[in-house]
C-alpha cells in the first residue's frame, strides 16, 4: 500500500483548511480555550505576546515545552509554536512536541542573521514571515509550506501589513504581465528562485497560503487585509491586550469570515470596549523594528 | 438553448472552500459561495468543505444556517462534507459542546489518527468511482466509528477504518479529494445532484 506521511500536499494543505479563518496568540491554556470559543481556527502558543515582547526587551526565545504542551492539551484546534529564524534546534524541539505548525518568527530574536531554516527535512510544516514577494519566494524555496507577510507585530499598527501584502499582490501582478523572457531578470531582482517565479508569473498566486500579521487590533483590520487579498488573518496582541478579550476575538473571526459585508462588519464592530494601545511607528527606534528581522 | 449551470453551493464560513468551487467550474457546474442563509435558496446541491469543525460550526450556529441546510437534506438536495464538513454531519463527534448538524448516521472521531505530523496520503480503492485507484489526502482527519443501517461504506483504509459513506442524497469523506487533479469524487456527487 502506497502510504506517505507529511507529504508537500499535507504539509500546505492544513494551511490551506486554515483558510478564512483566525489564529490567535495564546499565552495560557485558558487563553487557548477563549480563542477556541471564539472560533479561532488555530491558536499559537507562546509564552508572551508580541507586546510584551517589545515592552520588555532582551533576548525573546522559544516557549517553555511545559506551556506549549499545556496549550496542546486545553483545544483541538491546530496549535502552532514559534522558534527563532534560524534555530532549527528550537525547531526540532517543536516538531517532537507535535505542534501542528511551527512559525520561523521575527518576533522573537534571530539565531541567525545569514540564514533561515531549511524547512523541506521536517515532517511538520512551516510559516513564515515576508515583506514582498522575493522574500517569500525565498522562503518557499527553503520549505515554508505557508507565508504571512510580517507587518509589525506588536504595534496595534496595520500599516506595515498593508503596505507588506500590497508589495506581494502587486509584484505578482506585475508577473503576470510580464512577458516570458524577462522572468529570468525579475528573478534576479526579487531575488528569488527563477522556477518559483515562473510558476506565480503562470498562475497568478503564491503555490502556498498567505496569511496576513502584524499589528491587526480590530475587526475592520482583519476585513480590510482580506479585502486587500490575504487568505486569513494573525492576530497576535490585538485580542488579548484589548479590553474585552473573548468578545473582540469572536467579532474579528466574524469579519473575517464577513470581509465583504460592511453592515455585518458594522454591527460586529459595536461595544467591542478598548482596543490594544497602538504604537505610532515612527516613533520606534530602529532597532526595535521586527520586520526588519531575517531577509 | 444552452442549459444553465447547475448551482452548487459551498459553505464559505471558514476553510477550503475555493478548492471545492475550482473543481466544481472545472466540471461545468457553478461553484457559488455561501456565507449566510439566503444563499441557500435555488441550489442544487451543498458541499461543507474542510476547515476547522468548531470554527465553522460555530459560524454556522451565529448566522443561522443549521435549519437551511438541514431543510435541504430533508427536501433530499445533495449534501457532501470533506473532513470538518464530515464531522458536522455526524451524530457525534465526541465533544458535547461543539456544535454539529446531526444530518448524517455516523460517529466519528476527530483527529483519529494524531496531530500533523501523522497527517498522510494513501491509494483508496473506492468501487463507486471505479477500479483505478483514488488518493486519499488525510490531514489531521477524523474516522468514522459508528454507523447506522441506511448507510453504505464507500470506502475504508486497508487496516479497516471507515473513510467514506453515502446515506442517500448524503455523502462524507474523511479526506480531500479536492487537493487532487482527480475529479471522480465531485463527478459522482455531482451525478446524486442530477
Amino acid at each position: 500500500m502506497d502510504r506517505t506521511v507529511a507529504s508537500w500536499t499535507t504539509k500546505k494543505g492544513l494551511a490551506q483548511m486554515l483558510k478564512g479563518g483566525v489564529i490567535m496568540d495564546v499565552v495560557t491554556p485558558e487563553h487557548a480555550k477563549i480563542a477556541e470559543e471564539a472560533g479561532a481556527c488555530a491558536v499559537m502558543a507562546l509564552e508572551r505576546v508580541p507586546a510584551d515582547i517589545r515592552a520588555q526587551g532582551g533576548v525573546a526565545r522559544m516557549s517553555d515545552p511545559e506551556l506549549i504542551l499545556a496549550i496542546m492539551a486545553a483545544v483541538t484546534v491546530p496549535v502552532m509554536g514559534k522558534c527563532r529564524i534560524g534555530h532549527f534546534v528550537e525547531a526540532q524541539v517543536l516538531e517532537a512536541l507535535g505542534v501542528d505548525y511551527i512559525d520561523e518568527s521575527e518576533v522573537l530574536t534571530p539565531a541567525d542573521e545569514s540564514h533561515h531554516i531549511y524547512k523541506h527535512t521536517f515532517k511538520v510544516p512551516f510559516v513564515c514571515g515576508a515583506r514582498d514577494l522575493g522574500e517569500a519566494l525565498r522562503r518557499i524555496g527553503e520549505g515554508a509550506a505557508m507565508i504571512r507577510t510580517k507587518g509589525e507585530a506588536g504595534t496595534g499598527n496595520i500599516v506595515e501589513a498593508v503596505r507588506h501584502l500590497r508589495a506581494v499582490m502587486d509584484e505578482i501582478r506585475k508577473l503576470q504581465n510580464m512577458p516570458e523572457d524577462e522572468l529570468m531578470a525579475e528573478a534576479k531582482v526579487l531575488g528569488a528562485p527563477y522556477e518559483l517565479v515562473a510558476q506565480v508569473a503562470k498562475t497568478g498566486h503564491l503555490p502556498v497560503v498567505n496569511f496576513a500579521a502584524g499589528g491587526i487590533a480590530t475587526p475592520a483590520d482583519a476585513a480590510l487585509m482580506m479585502q486587500l487579498g490575504a487568505d486569513g488573518v494573525f492576530v497576535g496582541s490585538g485580542i488579548f491586550k484589548s479590553a474585552d478579550p473573548a468578545r473582540r476575538a469572536k467579532a474579528i473571526v466574524m469579519a473575517t469570515t464577513h470581509y465583504q459585508e460592511p453592515k455585518i462588519l458594522a454591527e460586529i464592530s459595536r461595544g467591542l470596549g478598548e482596543a490594544m494601545p497602538g504604537l505610532e511607528l515612527r516613533t520606534l527606534p530602529k532597532e526595535q523594528l521586527m520586520a526588519v528581522r531575517g531577509w | 438553448m444552452v442549459r444553465p449551470r447547475r448551482r452548487i453551493g459551498v459553505l464559505a464560513l471558514q476553510g477550503a472552500f475555493r478548492e471545492h468551487i475550482a473543481m466544481l467550474d472545472r466540471l461545468g457546474a457553478n461553484g457559488v459561495e455561501v456565507r449566510l442563509p439566503e444563499q441557500l435558496e435555488g441550489l442544487e446541491g451543498l458541499i461543507l468543505p474542510g476547515g476547522e469543525s468548531t470554527s465553522i460550526g460555530k459560524l454556522a450556529v451565529e448566522y443561522g444556517l443549521v435549519d437551511g441546510i438541514a431543510r435541504m437534506a430533508r427536501e433530499g438536495r445533495p449534501i457532501w462534507g470533506t473532513c470538518a464538513g464530515m464531522i458536522l454531519l455526524a451524530e457525534s463527534a465526541g465533544h458535547p459542546d461543539q456544535p454539529l448538524l446531526r444530518l448524517m448516521d455516523i460517529s466519528v472521531r476527530r483527529n483519529a489518527f494524531g496531530r500533523q505530523v501523522d497527517s498522510f496520503e494513501a491509494d483508496l480503492s473506492i468501487p463507486a468511482l471505479g477500479r483505478k485507484a483514488f488518493r486519499g489526502i488525510f490531514i489531521r482527519a477524523p474516522l468514522i466509528e459508528k454507523i447506522g443501517e441506511r448507510v453504505e461504506v464507500l470506502a475504508r483504509l486497508p487496516e479497516g477504518g471507515i473513510v467514506a459513506v453515502r446515506q442517500g442524497n448524503l455523502l462524507a469523506t474523511a479526506f480531500h479529494p479536492e487537493l487532487t487533479a482527480d475529479t471522480r469524487f465531485h463527478r459522482y456527487f455531482l451525478a446524486i445532484a442530477s
